[in-house]
């Protein structure tokens, strides 16, 4: 499961970022993290913990929902990202496939893959042999490549905003909560293909998940955010023997069948955690 | 045939011509509503402005010369025999795509993310800016634009339809004007181009993905400012269009700018988000006036055509809100 990676030089790093939104809303409040490349990196927690609006950071897509980073930096390739847009970051090659799909509902599945190839200038040629290696990782698209995205399946949709995002070409992608409403088969299906993707074709990847188990299946690092500060981090391997990590995330708590005394030692550790 | 059967047909023909001018209209909404979800009350001062500066231009008038001569005391008007229509045109096609990015980089840019409310309140104030722009620059008396339409009836069609009726029949032939079959002419031209331009370039497809969701346009790198840019100038080319048919039509004057209320029963009917609706939903209404006039008209004394359009849509609005080729809204559940 272990990868080699290149720990010298990440191509995503972030550097104690507090965002904030509307002005007011302390969203995160301090999260340092690293991709390297070529690895899969997984950030976990809970709903509200801010795993998305680190996505979001990252991609810049912040701004179209008045968020701010006010503190900290994100270096992508070396490079300060913060004022580029999230068209030019998709140029430099760091896209975001965003929680819930967001598949262009009226498009067709063929239609939606090419949006993602909007930014490209590298000639039709190119961007035809990429449809194919799309389709060669999501057969099932080439099936339903004439129908109406809005039309096919959670899965059929997560796959197209997938194939939608390596039309770009990316170096790195941002994932966000792609088990989301599916079905666990198909995630696994999911997560097969993202690691076939990250090993074929070298891409990076950047993910929030809440199902930790399969996230940390497949991840090579691990990052757990909790309200908005990074509580743990480790080797996924790691992670998944961490005895806390199994008790809060994974449910599988070792101490056999819980008492009232292990809710209120739950409580206690989970608030020094935090 | 009979002359009854003539006159309907003849009554029929004219309302699918005016509701090609209706669609014209409709066209330019539906555009912008469908790229930027705003609904441009503008759209009717923006024909009436484009139809002044291309007369302006193609006339020589001075513009603001109003303005110059009240602070200057001068006496200027013209400054020579104005442009050739074609170099007018163009001329004014320029003028609108400048609005276009004005507008973006002015308005739109600082009003991302608000309400569509807000943003509609944006466009009503726009309307009201261009009204006043357009009289401060071209002046405000009514002007006739001719841009070398064929115009006035068809003796060729009055005599071809003379001879349909029976030998004995007091009838003089069908009346169509010359000026309302370019308009047909031109207004297919332009839908088929614009279909052709959404269907099959990336730009095209990009719209469309806006149109559909923004922010999984802006996850792409699908940039919103330079598509709606794109979608501002399309839409005062279309306006332009509207402008040139309907100044050839009534004059260009203030009251241009109120065919952008003839287009509202027109969107109701057509679905805002459809350009095939736009156009159909043109075609219904023109011919639904015409017919009300003629056949109604008389049993409840006449002038239907004013209201006639707006109870339609009322009816719509009842019974099928997103008209009759609005985007079904796509649910999963």
């Amino acid at each position: 499961m272990l990868q080699k990676v290149d720990d010298t030089a990440p191509i995503l790093r972030i550097n104690n970022i507090e965002v904030i939104y509307n002005h007011v809303v302390l969203v995160l409040k301090g999260v340092s993290l690293t991709v390297p490349r070529g690895g899969i990196v997984a950030i976990l927690g809970a709903n509200g913990a801010g795993k998305t609006t680190t996505l979001k950071a990252v991609s810049n897509l912040l701004k179209a929902e008045r968020g701010e980073v006010t503190k900290g930096d994100i270096q992508f390739e070396g490079n300060e990202i913060q004022e580029l847009s999230p068209s030019d970051l998709v140029k430099r090659g760091c896209i975001q496939v965003m929680e819930g799909r967001h598949c262009f509902g009226h498009l067709t599945i063929e239609e939606n893959l090419m949006t993602g190839a909007y930014t490209r200038s590298d000639g039709r040629a190119k961007i035809q042999d990429d449809l194919e290696m799309v389709y060669t990782y999501f057969p099932r698209l080439k099936e339903r490549r004439k129908s109406l995205a809005g039309y096919t399946s959670g899965g059929e949709q997560q796959m197209c905003a997938i194939g939608r995002a390596l039309m770009s070409r990316p170096s790195t992608i941002l994932l966000d909560e792609p088990s989301m409403g599916l079905a666990p088969q198909l995630v696994e299906e999911i997560f097969e293909i993202v690691k076939s993707l990250n090993s074929n074709e070298g891409v990076s990847f950047l993910l929030a998940e809440q199902n930790t188990n399969i996230a940390l299946k497949y991840a090579t690092y691990g990052y757990i955010l909790e309200s908005g500060r990074i509580v743990l981090d480790g080797k996924a391997d790691e992670l998944r023997e961490n005895e806390d990590v199994k008790e809060f995330y994974l449910g599988v708590g070792g101490e056999g069948r819980k008492s009232f005394r292990d809710v209120k030692h739950y409580k206690r550790r989970k608030r020094w955690l935090s | 045939m009979s002359t009854q059967f003539l006159n309907f047909i003849e009554i029929f023909i004219n309302g699918l011509m005016a509701g090609i001018m209706y669609s014209l209209v409709a066209l330019g909404f539906v555009l912008i509503f469908k790229a930027s979800g705003i609904f441009n009350f503008a759209q009717g001062v923006m024909a009436l402005f484009a139809a002044l500066t291309l007369v302006g231009l193609q006339t020589g008038q001075v513009p603001f010369s109003h303005l110059i001569n009240a602070i200057f005391g001068t006496d200027i008007h013209d400054w020579g025999p104005g442009l050739p229509t074609f170099l007018a045109i163009l001329l004014t096609l320029v003028v609108m795509i400048a609005l276009a990015w004005l507008l973006e980089k002015f308005v739109l840019n600082h009003l991302i993310n608000q309400e569509p409310i807000i943003l509609f309140m944006a466009t009503i104030g726009l309307a009201y800016f261009l009204e006043g722009f357009g009289d401060l620059m071209w002046g405000s008396d009514v002007k006739t634009l001719d841009v070398g339409l064929p115009s006035g009836g068809s003796f060729w069609w009055e005599d071809v339809t003379r001879t349909w009726a029976p030998e004995d029949a007091d009838y003089w032939g069908m009346y169509i004007d010359k000026l309302d079959i370019s308009a047909t002419i031109i207004a297919v031209i332009l839908v088929t181009a614009l279909s052709l331009f959404s269907q099959y370039t990336a730009t095209g497809r990009a719209l469309r993905a806006v149109a559909d969701d923004h922010q999984a346009a802006l996850s792409v790198g699908i940039s919103l400012r330079k598509i709606w840019v794109i979608v501002w100038s399309i839409a005062g080319f279309v306006a332009l269009v509207a402008g040139i048919m309907w100044g050839s039509k009534s004059g260009v004057q203030f009251s241009l700018s109120l065919i952008a209320l003839k287009a509202l029963p027109v969107l109701i009917l057509g679905g805002f988000t459809s350009i095939p609706g736009a156009i159909v939903g043109g075609l219904i209404i023109g011919v639904g006036e015409k017919l009300a006039e003629a056949y109604i008209g008389p049993m409840v004394g006449g002038a239907i055509e004013n209201w006639f359009a707006y109870v339609v849509a009322l009816a719509f609005l009842l019974f099928r809100p997103q008209g009759l080729f609005g985007d079904r809204i796509i649910e999963r559940i």
